[in-house]
């Protein structure tokens, strides 16, 4: 170990993600508090990969802007570093780049003049294939070996961004870093890493912040956490001031959306918290020491989102007494009616592949597990059906077909056909395509950079571009 | 009789990952953690019961610092794929808080 790192680096981290509600007074604590950056992601892939796979954001462009105008308002009067990871909820160019034209609009709105990075980590498909050819791209466990089949399948690839394109864009003086696909302990452990705070506590302090208020023994008041890294470790206290942290609830966030509790593999190394102690500090705030970074051999995991089949689909409430008392048996019933009357209305050569599935909510929605014999019938249940099949047409003529029966299909035969309650007009609902990420796989590389583009915008110039044109 | 849901403070499930499911179980404290969190019910051979998936990849992180057990596996069907019914696995525990372990 080099020279011991003196001080302490603060990091604001305003919320879990950007446009989830930053609040003005908890950075003005922060600020006042010392903190020299501010850092947050502004997604995840934990709401599926549609966010990848189309390049849009998940959160709204208007509450993105808002938590951003606050954040830029703030930096422009102290002079800290804005650093946003997973910029648009999936870190794909797409997705920055609308990030990126929110920042040069409140830029203007604000007359002031960023220095701004922004950081692009999407693949293209043939460096991926070259990088797999190469045999530098390793599958993680559930997956197997890449093939070229799947690298074709995806519309988007970003690979995930480490500390070390955050510490260069900061070397060069970035006052905003706008980053792709980053892992989100990377976005808070940079700059704390940058100030030459150790890696163990810094990177601790990344997965502990990582979810903003979460970490907290009450995540619904406020919105974010300060962070403080020194020499022998960290600390964590919330920005809202009657909210807390302790060591029970600090040390549970580790757990979190986690696979291993006590290992964090990330690129360039692994976090290992087994031997960290959470202490007390005054029944706010919690001090974590015993943080350990093990250097391992540069790697950056690929996330590749595909597009595939399109649904359709159709709700209908039923209270019908006839269907509530045996609504397993009404369900397979009606799925085999579905399916004889799409393959007599639709030619074979037209309807290709497909599927059809129904839903009872309210009885076992969630599962499609068969409840126990004698679980009592609820007062009413949700039936969505959804159609799946290779085009939106096709699926929509499925839900077309399928409506009569969806609508009228009698749980006893030889009685007065029921309807049962449709919410809207029309009923058929087209819903778009399925979206899955197909990737699972890590791309060894010898330098930081090598998968990684640094842009800088120059917004001054942006804006004289735009009027005249 | 006892459930697990008598034994614990919370149980909670989420994706970990597009790949993985992560279950948390917090006991409500250190003597039921040490009774149980080796019980028939935790095992992976339970979770493939319950779940379908292959018990040999389940994996289990007991923390005794917390009094709970971090029990973690492969996604049977792809996040957001044709049979979607659990984005983001936050509803998969509750098949386990019956599951009787005494």
């Amino acid at each position: 170990m080099g020279q011991l790192f003196e001080g302490c680096v603060k990091v604001i981290v305003p919320c879990g993600s950007l446009g989830a509600g930053v609040r003005e007074e908890e950075i003005a604590y922060g600020l006042a508090a010392g903190a020299q950056a501010i850092a947050t992601d502004a997604g995840s892939t934990d709401s599926g990969a549609a966010y990848l796979a189309l390049g849009k954001s998940k959160n709204n462009r208007g509450a993105v802007k808002r938590d951003l105008t606050i954040l830029m308002k703030a930096q422009a009067q102290s002079g800290v570093p804005i650093i946003v990871g997973t910029s648009g909820q999936a870190g794909g160019d797409l997705n920055l780049d609308w990030t990126r034209d929110i920042v040069i609009e409140i830029a203007g709105e604000l007359g002031v003049a960023p220095k701004v990075a922004l950081i692009y980590c999407e693949q293209d498909k043939a460096t991926v294939k070259k990088l797999n050819a190469q045999g530098r791209i390793k599958p993680l466990a559930p997956h197997g070996e890449l093939e070229d089949a799947t690298v074709d399948a995806c519309e988007h690839i970003v690979a995930a961004l480490g500390v070390e394109p955050f510490l260069a864009a900061l070397e060069a003086g970035a006052d905003i870093i706008l980053a792709g696909r980053s892992t989100d302990t990377a976005v808070l452990a940079c700059y704390p890493i940058w100030k030459g705070a150790p890696w163990g506590p810094s990177w601790h302090a990344g997965k502990t912040g990582e979810c903003g208020v979460q970490c907290a023994v009450n995540p619904t008041l406020g919105s974010g956490i300060l962070l403080s890294v020194d020499a022998k470790g960290f600390e964590v206290e919330p920005l809202s001031q009657d909210n807390q942290c302790t060591p029970h609830s600090v040390s549970a966030h580790m757990l979190y959306e986690n696979s291993d509790p006590f290992r964090l593999v990330e690129p360039g190394g692994i976090l290992d918290v087994s031997e960290a102690r959470y202490i007390d500090l005054n029944g706010r705030a919690v001090r974590v020491e015993g943080s350990r970074w093990e250097e391992m051999p540069y790697t950056m995991k690929l996330e590749g989102a595909a597009a595939g089949l399109y649904q359709t689909i159709m709700l209908v409430g039923i209270q019908d007494p006839d269907v509530l008392k045996d609504i397993d048996g009404f369900h397979d019933r009606l799925l085999q009616a579905l399916y004889a009357r799409t393959r007599q209305s639709i030619p074979t050569e037209e309807l290709g592949e497909f599927h059809i599935s129904l839903r009872m909510y309210g009885w076992n929605g969630v599962t499609g597990i068969k409840p126990p014999t004698g679980t009592l019938p609820p007062p009413e249940i949700g039936m969505l059906f959804v159609a799946t099949a290779a085009s939106q047409e096709v699926a929509n003529t499925i839900a077309q077909a399928c409506n009569p029966y969806f609508f009228h299909y009698p749980s006893v035969m030889g009685k007065e056909l029921p309807s049962y309650g449709f919410a809207f007009t029309p009923a058929d609902i087209p819903r778009g395509q399925v979206f899955e990420f197909k990737l699972n796989h890590v791309v060894q590389l010898d330098d930081p950079l090598e998968l990684v583009r640094i842009r800088w915008l120059d917004v001054p110039e942006l804006f004289a571009a735009k009027e005249l044109g | 009789m006892i459930k697990l849901r008598d034994v614990c403070r919370h149980v909670r499930s989420k994706q970990a990952g597009p790949f993985w499911i992560t279950f948390d179980i917090f006991f409500d404290g250190r003597e039921n953690f040490e009774r149980y969190v080796n019980c028939a019910a935790l095992s992976p051979a339970q979770f493939a019961k319950l779940y379908g998936v292959d018990p040999e990849r389940v994996k289990r992180f007991p923390v005794a610092d917390l009094d709970m057990i971090k029990i973690s596996y492969p996604r049977a069907t792809p996040q957001g794929g044709m049979v979607e019914r659990d984005m983001h696995a936050g509803q998969q525990y509750v098949r386990l808080l019956d599951v009787i372990i005494d």
